[in-house]
């Protein structure tokens, strides 16, 4: 039985310049908690295919199926992180922003606010529970960003290269955090990552995909037990197996 | 530094401001280049001002005048942000106002002075209604383009959340841009300033800060005129100080939506 399905989605964007593929004929499943990277270049259609899943986008052709029912429009049962920082409020407190799905669900205040306050302690950051995102550095802006996409408990938590624009150190404290997150609250994940070796450090699987259109180019189960060294010879074999294929179609073209 | 050694920091770098621009007004006046009774000295207009202050009548001419102008304003916020609103959410009503404010929009406030005293006569609902128009329109611009830059990616966190329809719209949409309200709100309050000093000029009979100031031409008073213009200022630093710097201090900078100025 599988969580997610996605079923020869294909979606052409309809620019000025004439119709251009985004994704093309894109199929693959998830099983329940399962974490699932996509990985691509810029362009290769792996933020398309996010915001599909998201309900951001429709696609052209083909479905998405989460818990077997097809889905239209976002809903409640996914999360979603993205890469900008300004993604949270500015008029809200780290508490406050956490709290805001909840609130659209019509849980009462008090109640919200301890669910939210149980988030920000799953991201370490319940110090800073009255702080405006302003105060905040980025890593932590996005570790608010996480505990404001579990905090209505979504089934899914859907990611757009949620450290893309941090530091490397930070990255990879990010990176732990997030494993240790997914261990602890069993989500199925999709995360989209241009980053090789964050993909081989996350994921059970990992998808991918390349331009012009997208495309699934391959599929790579990552076998190594967690918590996992990026230091280790399997993880530095498993990241050029994949930028092997990352790479492939650009030396051709 | 805590916010009460801010504000009377502050207040000292206002103090000292004015006071050079007090100064620098004072050495004009004793130069002697200009007759006495026509550039009075610094003196001579704060005695003025005093005497008017205290047989009540300075307070008076201010009072009708703020009267007209928050009477003109609140109109013009009634009006000019919810319209603009609307017009930053919905293309039918944006297609049809927008020519309409496109085409009022240039015409000097002044100018409609003649035609409302011909509608209204002179007094309180010409200058109000003065007031109103004047201020309609930095109100309605600034919350239309605010509407249409709330950044895409709160709208899309939220919707993903859930928000919808008039959730989104307070908890959202209004925030979001509340940098380019208040703006608005700063930008209203100037042109209603000008609007009903211009106004009294014209259309007022014998109360309000811009009645007195033209009223004084008459009897060469140029003391009379400078202490309502001073008075103006007063009132106009007080109100950007106390209410639209608090507005800001408690919202936007609070949410770091601005910053104070680094260097």
């Amino acid at each position: 039985m599988y969580h997610i399905e996605v079923r020869n989605v294909t979606l052409t964007y309809d620019t000025p310049g004439g119709r251009v593929p985004g994704v093309r004929d894109v199929s693959f499943s998830l099983a329940p908690s399962e974490f699932l990277c996509i990985v691509g270049r810029s362009g290769c259609g792996k933020t398309t295919l996010l915001n599909i899943l998201a309900g951001f986008l429709t696609p052209s052709e083909g479905e998405i199926r989460i818990g077997g029912k097809a889905v239209a429009g976002h809903g409640l049962d996914r999360g979603i992180v993205f890469q900008d920082f300004a993604q949270l409020f500015p008029w809200r407190t780290a508490l406050g922003n956490v709290a805001f799905g909840l609130e659209m669900k019509g849980v009462p205040k008090a109640e919200r606010e301890a669910i939210a306050m149980k988030q920000l302690e799953l991201v370490k950051l319940e110090k800073f529970a009255r702080s405006y995102p302003h105060h905040l550095s980025g890593g932590m802006q996005q570790r608010v960003a996480i505990a404001r996409a579990l905090a209505y408990s979504p089934a899914v938590l859907l990611m757009d290269e949620p450290f893309a624009a941090l530091d490397a150190l930070t990255r990879e404290e990010m990176q732990r955090l997030l494993a240790d997150v997914w261990r602890e609250t069993r989500k199925t994940v999709v995360y989209v990552t241009h980053n090789v070796a964050e993909a081989v450090f996350l994921a059970d699987r990992v998808i991918v995909m390349t331009p012009h259109p997208g495309t699934v180019k391959a599929e790579l189960p990552i076998r190594l037990s967690r918590p996992r060294d990026p230091l280790s010879v399997e993880f530095l074999e498993y990241q050029k197996e994949l930028l092997r294929h990352l790479t492939e179609p650009a030396a051709k073209a | 530094m805590n916010a009460s050694g801010q504000r009377a920091r502050s207040a000292r770098r206002a103090v000292f401001t004015l006071a050079v621009a007090a100064a620098l007004y004072e050495l004009m006046a004793r130069s002697g280049l200009f007759p006495a009774a026509l550039v009075p000295t610094v003196p001579t207009v704060a005695s003025t001002l005093t005497a008017m202050l205290l047989d009540g009548t300075m307070l008076r001419h201010a009072a009708y005048t703020i009267y007209r102008l928050l009477s003109g304003l609140g109109l013009a916020i009634a009006v000019g942000l919810p319209l603009g609103i609307l017009m930053g959410r919905f293309r039918a009503v944006e297609h049809f106002f927008l020519p309409l404010v496109s085409v009022l929009m240039p015409i000097p406030s002044l100018a409609w002075v003649p035609v409302f005293i011909l509608w209204f006569g002179i007094g309180n609902t010409t200058t109000i209604l003065i007031v109103f128009y004047a201020a309609t329109f930095p109100m309605l611009l600034n919350a239309w383009t605010g509407v249409r830059s709330v950044n895409p990616l709160w709208l899309r966190a939220a919707g993903a959340m859930g928000a919808r329809g008039q959730v989104l719209f307070w908890k959202v949409i209004i925030p979001g841009a509340s940098p380019f309200i208040i703006t608005g709100l700063r930008q209203a309050v100037l042109r209603a300033w000008i609007a009903v000093v211009g106004a009294e000029i014209i259309a007022a009979s014998a109360w309000g800060l811009g009645w007195v100031i033209y009223d004084a031409k008459e009897f060469l008073n140029a003391d009379v005129m400078l202490a309502s213009l001073a008075v103006i200022g007063g009132i106009g630093f007080l109100f950007e100080r106390l209410v639209l710097g608090s507005v800001e201090r408690a919202t936007i900078l609070r949410w770091g939506m601005v910053q104070t100025a680094k260097s």
